[in-house]
């Protein structure tokens, strides 16, 4: 029987250290992500025989991508569904290795979000680049004014209702990851700031103050994915896709409770799979497109009950040197926002899991196993939720 | 009237009688037949047992504030001009949440329960769109 916690593995990464970069089209910051990539794995473009891509823009497609890259690769996926594609990506890349049809791939994202000034969570209708609304579900939605940062605040909003949650619990996420940032050369925000500073600034959609919403900048990436046999012959030690589990969450029809999200489908079966439990997690990166994203994702993927998030996020837990370190790139909210984040949050935790930063202060202590789990789209109305389970040996 | 510069609704066949009766003030959902549950938004299909013998059925027009945000930050003309305004799940009392602004109030005066009503603006000659206002 194939042992699918050690049939694939992270074997290459590459984060594109630019957060503004008017004068490269996407494709390049790929191409340029994916060629570092390989080198970084010790690997060569005839190794690659798959390919992965999500992206905002409707016209940079895996298609047009293997056409810059001049690839003909036997595996390839598209999958988009916001974000966290990235998460679903290499779990469908771990599939593909198990049923023999891939032997390495490259996952790669790219964006020029900031230099080409798309108002990712406050553009309304524009941040689609098509105002004519879809019979359903926009035209029961746009017409209202929906943003991306108002659909979040709005669960926020009930959280904050139904459990007593406060702005201040918030705020402690967005303090702890700018910590994170500040030891991070390549984030965006790097200046320590406190929760008085969250909660004192402007708000922009109520309760979410501005340091709750991520930053919008440009950047990439890419992550070289390999069956355990190719992963033998690279130049770091393999990081082990020890467990997935995908869902989507949405209306319901107009009847579903909002206030659980998809993480709290998807991961039973990564942990399940990877046959760990909340205790083994050394270290977790959280999609944080917003504080409230960060604290509803804790508490349905199970590391706290419902309702207890705003308790769990506070005390420095999230710190490194905490229980549960999270974000320590500096996340989406200093570090970088490129459109979708969910790259990152694999770059991230495989770094940690190479203990790539021993012997400083960024360094997750006795680092083994880290969990990601990214969220696409928006908990006020539908969204994705992929989480992976990363481990080395 | 001022000149409607907010998106307009797409029309398809799944959702006329929607929209054709919002034009008359009234607001209409669905209810399947088959299964007896309610929907929003409409569509050809039961949501819930993937029957089609949906039925459209006038609702109470009443509900409450599920959830609600007040937007102070949006960059599209219609709703630029607006802030800051409220968007809002409200909770019919038939049971089914729809999007919608709380209007016609102050918006730090929305709470979350408040029990609202429907109302409707008239954008074109064509559509009206429903809104809720604070109930009498």
């Amino acid at each position: 029987m194939v042992d699918l916690k050690h049939a694939a593995a992270i074997v290459g990464i590459h984060e594109h250290v630019t957060r503004y970069a008017p004068d490269k089209s996407e494709l390049q910051i790929q191409g340029e992500s994916v060629i570092k990539a390989l080198a970084d794995a010790g690997l060569t473009k005839q190794d690659v025989d798959g390919l992965l891509t999500a992206s905002s823009s409707a016209r940079n497609t895996a298609l047009n991508l293997a056409d810059y890259l001049n690839m003909y690769p036997r595996f390839v996926d598209n999958t988009t569904v916001g974000g966290g594609s990235f998460e679903f990506h290499l779990s469908h890349a771990l599939n593909a290795i198990v049923a023999g049809r891939l032997n390495c791939a490259v996952i790669t994202y790219s964006s020029l979000a900031r230099s080409s000034s798309v108002s990712v969570g406050t553009g309304g209708v524009a941040r689609f680049g098509h105002p004519r609304l879809e019979p359903s579900p926009d035209s029961f939605e746009e017409l209202y004014g929906l943003t991306t940062v108002g659909l979040y605040a709005m669960i926020a909003q009930r959280h904050m209702h139904l459990y007593g949650t406060t702005s201040e619990q918030l705020a402690e996420i967005a303090v702890a990851t700018r910590y994170h940032a500040s030891m991070n050369p390549e984030a965006l925000f790097r200046n320590p700031i406190t929760v008085e500073d969250v909660v004192n600034s402007r708000v922009i959609s109520s309760p979410l103050h501005l340091p709750d919403c991520c930053v919008i900048t440009d950047g990439g990436g890419a992550v070289v994915v390999a069956s355990a046999e190719v992963a033998r012959n690279c130049r770091h030690q393999p990081v082990w896709v020890l467990g997935a589990g995908e869902a989507v969450a949405h209306q319901g029809a107009g009847k579903r409770d909002l206030m659980y999200i998809a993480a709290h489908q998807s991961h039973e079966p990564a942990f399940g799979m990877a046959g760990v439990t909340h205790q083994d997690i050394d270290m977790a990166m959280i999609y944080d497109s917003f504080t409230i994203t960060v604290l509803e994702t804790l508490e349905d993927l199970g590391f706290c009950k419902k309702g207890e998030g705003g308790d769990f996020v506070s005390g420095g837990r999230l710190r490194i040197g905490g229980e549960l370190p999270i974000n320590t790139d500096g996340g989406g909210l200093s570090s970088n926002h490129p459109g979708m984040r969910g790259i990152f949050l694999l770059l991230e935790a495989t770094r940690q899991l190479r203990h790539e930063f021993d012997r400083t202060p960024r360094q997750v202590a006795d680092c083994n196993i880290a969990l990601c789990h990214g969220t696409g789209g928006a908990l006020g109305s539908r969204h994705s939720g992929g989480t992976v389970i990363l481990g080395r040996d | 009237m001022p000149e409607w510069n907010k998106p307009l609704p797409t029309i398809s066949g799944e959702t006329k009688p929607y929209w054709d009766h919002c034009r008359r003030g009234e607001l209409l959902i669905q209810k399947c037949d088959s299964c007896e549950e309610y929907q929003f938004y409409p569509r050809g299909i039961c949501a819930n047992c993937w029957s089609n013998d949906i039925q459209w059925v006038t609702a109470s027009g009443k509900g409450t504030v599920w959830t609600f945000t007040v937007t102070y930050q949006n960059g599209t003309p219609g709703f630029a001009e607006e802030v800051p305004y409220v968007l809002a799940l409200v909770e019919l009392e038939e049971g089914v949440r729809m999007f919608t602004n709380i209007v016609d109030c102050d918006p730090r005066s929305v709470s979350i329960g408040m029990p609202v009503e429907v109302t409707f603006v008239r954008a074109t000659d064509q559509i009206s769109v429903p809104y809720f206002k604070p109930a009498a």
